[in-house]
């Protein structure tokens, strides 16, 4: 360092710590509880991370805080993004409960894995500093793995984790790779530095570019970005359902913040480079995405391929590389992982014990069912789709501008192309619910809080799409105040 | 005053929602008698529309604004002018009579059915009250919703096929224009007023690039030859209401987008495109005419006359005369009292033999002369017998396109006789004749609701053919204001 004293706040890592010490207090608490006051240890963990999520809004940034000798940055957008997330794997938790316990996986490990998850994920977000970077995304990624194979006499569950690990374990390479070109060209691990030296001129190009390739591989791996998703849908299908909509929620805001701290952060004078590699992933993702998804019929893997699609247009928003297109990449990814909470939590819903729901034919009449839940289920496939009045037609209408407005309108044309294509696989699961009979009529059982909180996030999808601004206008104000 | 137009399109989807509270079919009386207070309700709020509108200019009337979405500069902008008042009357009408046709033959998930007409109603006066692009879009799009799922509910036996074709369909369409809209607000510096668009300059060559992405939204729509191929189909599978909202209302959007989209935003490509318009309209109306002529199935008959009487529409709008303008309005208006009597007409039968054959029938004048009477008033105004509204516009449009250029009114005329053959040759099959079969004996005359159902529409095709004044004068001011526009070139 040079000789300042190193900052040692600990008030801008805050949610970070009351987050590490409730997940240790679950795991020392849960030692000791009977198997009969298990809840306890769920209560706990919900009690941390609606604790946290409290906390990052309360302690709200409207510059940024560096901290812990600059590696660590609060800002509005972090803010925003710990919220999202604690919130996500909140409601995670809460649709999951049922699922849980009918499976044996209602366990104090489950709980403190996903807290070390969530917090892998509020580092990622806050990281001003390439390893922190890094030791987030591990963290994120160990305790994913571990919570995939949870459940052990499952042989696709423990399939589906070696999957993960190993491709994880190869992207985690592809990024420590890319970042030692960097620092070999810049001298830094610091995002802030890295910005300020390739911004100033004279880095070798050429390493940089390479050290670039790398860094974005890795990126979309994390996002599952064709040509990087192939473990996405063995994951999303392998996985346990409860452990899948872990998997498909919150680590896309983690990605998110990750790609905006690396890319818009430290490499913002590269935009130009990354544009194009972004381009074609986007490219590749939506139309692979939403084509192979039509073939599929087990839900979980139809979820998959249409997250992949989705990404694609995450990253249409993105490369546009201005605050415009970054707002409106937030404001997809914060919808995307809304309606997947919904869409995985009527999966979740519909599964017993010994049954799984995962199968588009079990959809078969729901609206016979519960005209409640088909309704839910309705809502979040036209808001997949983009069709108003939903969420979703505000996150692909403000991507689609993003990207006309700096002149890509062929690509604009590509991708309304690519989500008609999209519409046909959403469409046919409300086929399934409204215009067929049922042909599992076991009665639906949920709990009344999952009920709620279910209702209340399906409801949300139509709210946002009615009133878009205030979520639209969020997104932009936690990125210019945080760039 | 009272905010007419928000009423106009939330009086509806509330009662919608409401109707959707009482959802057990045990309560299905409930449900009905809800759906027909909130449907005429929702036409009770267009009167005054009617009632204050003032005559004589081309302005906007019944202006609201809010601001509803500052980051793309959106905002709730409403307003009608001579035009899309008259549209938005026929909605709501229409509604009206469409709870009332499905008062005893939908018999399961009654509530479902009846809410997604009354929001279907109000989404479609949302369309046509929107001077906001996006505004319009969310509304235009949120109509496809109550429509999929009325055709795949409630529809035939290749229900699912048909409602899929006819989402998707028109989802290709509006996805381009959506890309048009944005690129429209790109140019003109963010903005989504679409009275603001219709002052921006544009090249050529942009103007034909919109030209296609909104040529291809409302040609769907309309629906023009040769993407027409979902209407024939989701009208066979849709149940009576269905077909009725389809034929009367949802066509209408599309030429609607023509005459507040196309023709005034961009007018340069218009006139350069505007014999290839007049082509496929008049491929609409002889080719598809014939086609109509050898259908087997009543409803798919009724379906392609729809094509070929909107062709006249289109016809019309792209002459870029007063009279041609006027014509097409006039026939939209005419073909929205005239096909919706017809799918009734259809519907009666239907619901009595559960057949849509011609050759099912035969002889039905003998045991329901009464019916007989009012459906050959409908045959005679879908052929366009003088006296009648189908008279009114097609006259007018061939009377412009004849000034225009002779050869062109020539093959627009020939839908008299096509027009004449279709319908007539039907009605001779299926009412005139001896009794074909027991089935055909034994039915029974139209019921006291159906004979009023039938009866309203009557006198309306009835006074509308004889005094079309009162709907003319409405829209002349707006007419005049639209091809001044049409005139002025933005290059």
């Amino acid at each position: 360092m040079t000789g300042t004293p190193v900052n040692f706040d600990f008030l801008p890592a805050l949610p970070e710590i009351t987050l590490l010490i409730a997940a240790c207090v679950v795991l020392m608490v849960d030692l000791v509880l009977p198997e009969t006051r298990r809840k306890w240890s769920y209560w706990l963990t919900q009690l941390g991370v609606v604790a946290t999520a409290w906390l990052s809004l309360y302690v709200f940034h409207e510059s940024p805080a560096h901290t812990f000798g600059n590696t660590f940055v609060a800002d509005a957008l972090a803010d925003v993004l710990k919220f999202l997330s604690c919130v996500t794997v909140a409601l995670t938790l809460a649709y999951s409960r049922s699922y849980l316990t009918a499976r044996g996986l209602f366990r104090g490990e489950t709980f403190a894995l996903m807290m070390f998850a969530l917090l892998g994920m509020m580092v990622m977000i806050s990281a001003n500093h390439f390893l922190l970077l890094y030791l987030g995304l591990e963290l994120m990624s160990l305790s994913l793995y571990a919570m995939i194979a949870l459940q052990r006499e499952s042989g696709q569950a423990v399939e589906a984790a070696m999957k993960y690990f190993v491709l994880g374990a190869l992207a985690s390479g592809l990024l420590l790779y890319g970042m030692s070109m960097i620092y070999g060209a810049t001298g830094t691990l610091d995002v802030t530095r890295v910005a300020t030296t390739v911004f100033a001129g004279g880095v070798n190009k050429t390493m940089l570019a390479f050290g670039l390739v790398f860094v974005v591989s890795a990126v979309a791996f994390k996002l599952g970005a064709v040509p990087f998703h192939m473990w996405v849908p063995d994951v999303y299908e392998g996985a346990p359902t409860a452990m899948t909509l872990f998997v498909g929620s919150a680590p896309k805001l983690a990605a998110f913040g990750f790609m905006t701290r690396l890319l818009v952060g430290a490499l913002a004078a590269m935009a130009f480079d990354w544009q194009g590699m972004l381009l074609i992933l986007s490219l590749l993702s939506m139309i692979a995405g939403n084509v192979i998804a039509i073939a599929q019929t087990n839900i979980k893997r139809m979820l998959a391929y249409s997250t992949i699609a989705n990404m694609g247009y995450m990253l249409m928003g993105f490369l546009a590389a201005n605050i415009n297109g970054y707002s409106a990449a937030m404001f997809y990814t914060i919808t995307y992982v809304m309606t997947t909470l919904v869409s995985f939590g009527i999966v979740l819903l519909l599964s017993r014990a010994g049954f799984e729901a995962d199968q588009l034919d079990d959809f078969k009449g729901l609206n016979q069912r519960s005209p409640w839940y088909a309704f839910l289920m309705l809502l979040t496939m036209f808001s997949l789709a983009g069709i108003p009045p939903t969420v979703g037609f505000y996150a692909k209408f403000a991507v689609i501008e993003a990207a006309v407005d700096v002149g890509l309108v062929w690509l604009a044309v590509v991708a309304v192309l690519a989500s008609l294509i999209g519409a046909y696989y959403y469409l046919r699961i409300v086929k399934l619910m409204y215009f067929d009979d049922p042909v599992d009529l076991a009665p639906l059982e949920a709990r009344s809080d999952t009920r709620a909180l279910l209702s209340i996030n399906g409801l949300a999808l139509l709210l946002l799409g009615i009133f878009p601004q205030w979520l639209l206008g969020m997104c932009v104000v936690a990125l210019t105040r945080s760039y | 005053m009272l905010p007419y137009l928000s009423l106009a399109i939330w009086v509806p989807v509330v009662a919608g929602l409401l109707v959707l509270a009482v959802n057990r079919d045990a309560d299905a009386a409930a449900a009905r008698w809800l759906a027909l207070v909130g449907a005429v309700a929702g036409f009770a709020v267009t009167i005054p529309l009617y009632v204050h509108f003032r005559l004589g200019t081309g302005e906007m009337q019944f202006v609201e604004a809010v601001e509803w979405i500052p980051r793309f500069n959106v905002n709730y902008l409403l307003g009608v002018d001579g035009i899309s008042l008259l549209f938005i009357l026929l909605n709501s009408f229409i509604t009206v009579l469409v709870v009332w046709a499905g008062w005893i033959v939908i018999e399961t998930r009654v509530a479902q059915y009846m809410a997604a007409f009354l929001i279907m109603s109000g989404l479609i006066n949302g369309v046509f009250a929107s001077l906001d692009g996006v505004l319009f879009y969310v509304f235009f799009e949120a109509m496809l919703i109550p429509m999929y799922l009325i055709i795949g509910i409630w529809g035939g036996p290749n229900r699912v096929y048909a409602a899929i074709k006819f989402f998707l369909y028109t989802l290709l369409g509006s996805f381009l224009m959506l890309v048009a809209f944005i690129y429209l607000y790109s140019v003109s510096g963010g903005s989504f007023s679409i009275l603001e668009w219709y002052q921006l300059p544009l090249s050529l060559k942009t103007q034909l690039l919109l030209f296609v992405a909104f040529f291809l939204s409302f040609a769907v729509k309309v629906p023009m030859w040769p993407v027409h191929t979902w209407l024939p189909d989701a009208h066979v599978e849709a149940p009576t209401g269905g077909s009725v909202v389809l034929a009367a209302l949802t066509l209408k959007v599309g030429a609607y987008g023509f005459v507040r989209f196309v023709l005034p935003i961009l007018p340069d490509a218009s006139h350069y495109l505007a014999n290839f318009v007049i082509t496929l309209s008049l491929i609409a109306v002889i080719y598809i005419g014939f086609v109509a002529l050898v259908q087997a199935d009543m409803k798919k008959l009724i379906a392609y006359s729809s094509i070929a009487h909107m062709g006249f529409v289109t016809l019309g709008f792209f002459l870029f005369s007063e009279l041609g303008v006027e014509g097409g309005l006039v026939q939209m208006l005419s073909h929205g009292f005239v096909s919706a009597a017809m799918f009734l007409c259809v519907g009666v039968l239907y619901d009595r033999m559960h057949s849509r054959k011609i050759a099912d029938y035969g002889g039905v004048v003998n045991t329901m002369p009464k019916f007989a009477a009012l459906a050959m008033l409908f045959a005679m105004a879908n052929a366009g017998l003088p006296g009648t509204s189908g008279f009114v516009g097609e006259f007018m449009v061939i009377l412009a396109a004849v000034k225009a250029n002779f050869w062109v009114g020539f093959l627009a005329a020939v839908t008299l006789i096509l027009g004449a053959a279709y319908t007539l040759w039907m009605y001779k099959r299926v009412w005139f004749g001896a009794v074909v079969s027991e089935r055909v004996a034994a039915l029974k005359d139209v019921s006291r609701r159906e004979f009023w159902l039938l009866s309203t529409l009557a006198a309306v095709v009835l006074f509308m053919g004889v005094y079309p004044k009162p709907f003319t004068d409405v829209m002349r001011a707006s007419v005049t204001e639209l091809l001044a526009h049409v005139a002025r070139s933005k290059l």
